[in-house]
């Protein structure tokens, strides 16, 4: 059977990627951030699942707002990396798991979750970032990945509440999935950040830090947080923290079993306009 | 007084009667683009989602005025877009993932595209991030701006 490994979390800044794909990743700017990176890197080579689900919201690149589906999942055999605009990064193609995608969309609508189910969609940084950030610049990505994108750009956006319960609703699927696979869950996205209008370029690094212990800590209590706290305290753009939720929800202490191990946490201020964090559970199971 | 904008997909109207509750409304310099703002800013935000393909860049590029009037947008947003005015953008219902591609097309990246809606330019604002970036404080209330502006 399959099951639930770990939980990752990340931002997805895209100037991340644009520093790895040009070189720059050594100069005084990034080289810290890297650094710091280097400890979630080392603990994923040795303990690279066979597929994530991946937690990140769209930029208006695979949906414009044609449609906005709250949340959407990823079907396909495979995702190709998005021109957003400044044309696509030089990264592979992502490949997914239709049986696993297929299995989840069967379990979580049944269970109330009211997908949409997407067969064919490009995946911008907000993929393709967290996966060089864990896994650097390989030839192939070393893993599947099963894409949930989730609508945090145009409001009403989930509360945290429903995103949380979604990633216990995910646990419950992929226990129930009758192939032996190791699953991780990433949430992306944040930490504080605004990027828009006067008061654009706002961190709170107090706010973030106490997200980051509520997310080891009390994930229940961070869920009940409204979406006004996210964009007053940690900017516009920093309610994509909500995503972590999902992948915080998936985790064993939620369904009976014993708290997540923390194995990695950084936070560094700044890459672009944005306070960066990370974080890496180890599911720890009844 | 903005002019009313009717079209595809739908009617946007001021409402009298606002039921919904928007509690992000009070925070200063921020505009929260929810559905009433994406009605409004329908075109101008497809508009910009057309610069993801490479040809529409150098389209647009090459004769901004002749992609700008096949556009149903308004008068105001074109005039905006000409402008790059990205703040105005956003007033009239832009949203800045989708507006950020107007800024790729120009060869800006998100820190160029972010500053220009602030009081800093690009170097000012790349120094505020290195130290700890906006500070909340004064910054989470309408009243704290207004204040401000009175002591000005």
């Amino acid at each position: 059977m399959a099951r639930i490994t770990a939980s990752v979390y990340t931002s997805h800044v895209p100037a991340i990627g644009v520093a790895m794909d040009l070189g720059r990743t050594e100069t005084p700017y990034y080289a810290p951030l890297f650094a710091g990176y280097r400890p979630a890197r080392e603990w994923m080579a040795d303990n690279t699942p066979d597929v994530v689900v991946l937690v990140f919201n769209d930029h208006a690149n695979a949906f414009s707002l044609e449609m906005v589906p709250t949340f959407a999942l990823g079907m396909s055999a495979r995702y190709e990396p998005a021109d957003e605009g400044w044309g696509a990064r030089p990264v592979p193609p992502v490949v997914g798991h239709p049986a696993l995608s297929a299995h989840i969309a069967h379990s979580v609508i049944r269970e109330d979750f009211d997908l949409t189910l997407v067969n064919d969609m490009p995946v911008d940084h907000g993929c393709t970032v967290p996966l060089s950030i864990m896994f650097g610049q390989p030839d192939a990505w070393p893993c599947r990945v099963v894409p949930l994108v989730v609508n945090v750009v145009q409001y009403p956006v989930p509360s945290g509440r429903r995103c949380l319960e979604l990633g216990k609703a995910i646990r419950r699927a992929v226990e129930r999935f009758d192939e032996d696979l190791d699953v991780q869950v990433w949430g992306t996205g944040g930490m504080s950040h605004q990027l828009q209008g006067p008061r654009a370029g706002l961190i709170n690094q107090p706010w973030d830090n106490r997200f980051l212990d509520r997310m080891v800590d009390d994930p229940e209590g961070q869920a009940e947080v409204e979406h006004v706290e996210y964009v007053r305290e940690a900017g516009s753009e920093g309610i994509e923290l909500v995503m972590w939720l999902v992948a915080r929800g998936a985790m064993a202490d939620l369904a009976g079993g014993g708290a997540p191990t923390e194995v990695h946490r950084l936070y560094h201020v700044p890459a672009s306009n944005t306070a960066v964090g990370q974080l890496v559970l180890e599911d720890a199971p009844a | 007084m903005a002019e009313q904008y009717v079209g595809p997909p739908y009617r946007y109207q001021k409402r009298s009667t606002m039921a919904l509750d928007k509690p992000y409304l009070d925070v200063p310099g921020t505009t929260v683009f929810d559905t009433d703002q994406a009605a409004k800013g329908y075109h101008l935000n497809q508009f910009a989602m057309s610069l993801m393909r490479a040809e529409n860049r150098e389209r647009f590029k090459a004769d901004p005025d002749a992609c700008l009037d096949e556009c149903p947008m308004t008068g105001e947003q074109k005039q905006a877009v000409r402008d790059r005015d990205f703040n105005r953008m956003i007033e009239l219902g832009g949203n800045i993932y989708f507006l950020a591609k107007i800024g790729a097309t120009d060869g800006l990246d998100y820190v160029q595209i972010v500053s220009s809606m602030t009081e800093n330019d690009a170097d000012a604002h790349t120094e505020m991030m290195l130290n700890g970036g906006r500070s909340p404080d004064g910054n989470r209330y309408l009243h704290e701006w207004q204040h401000e502006r009175e002591r000005d």
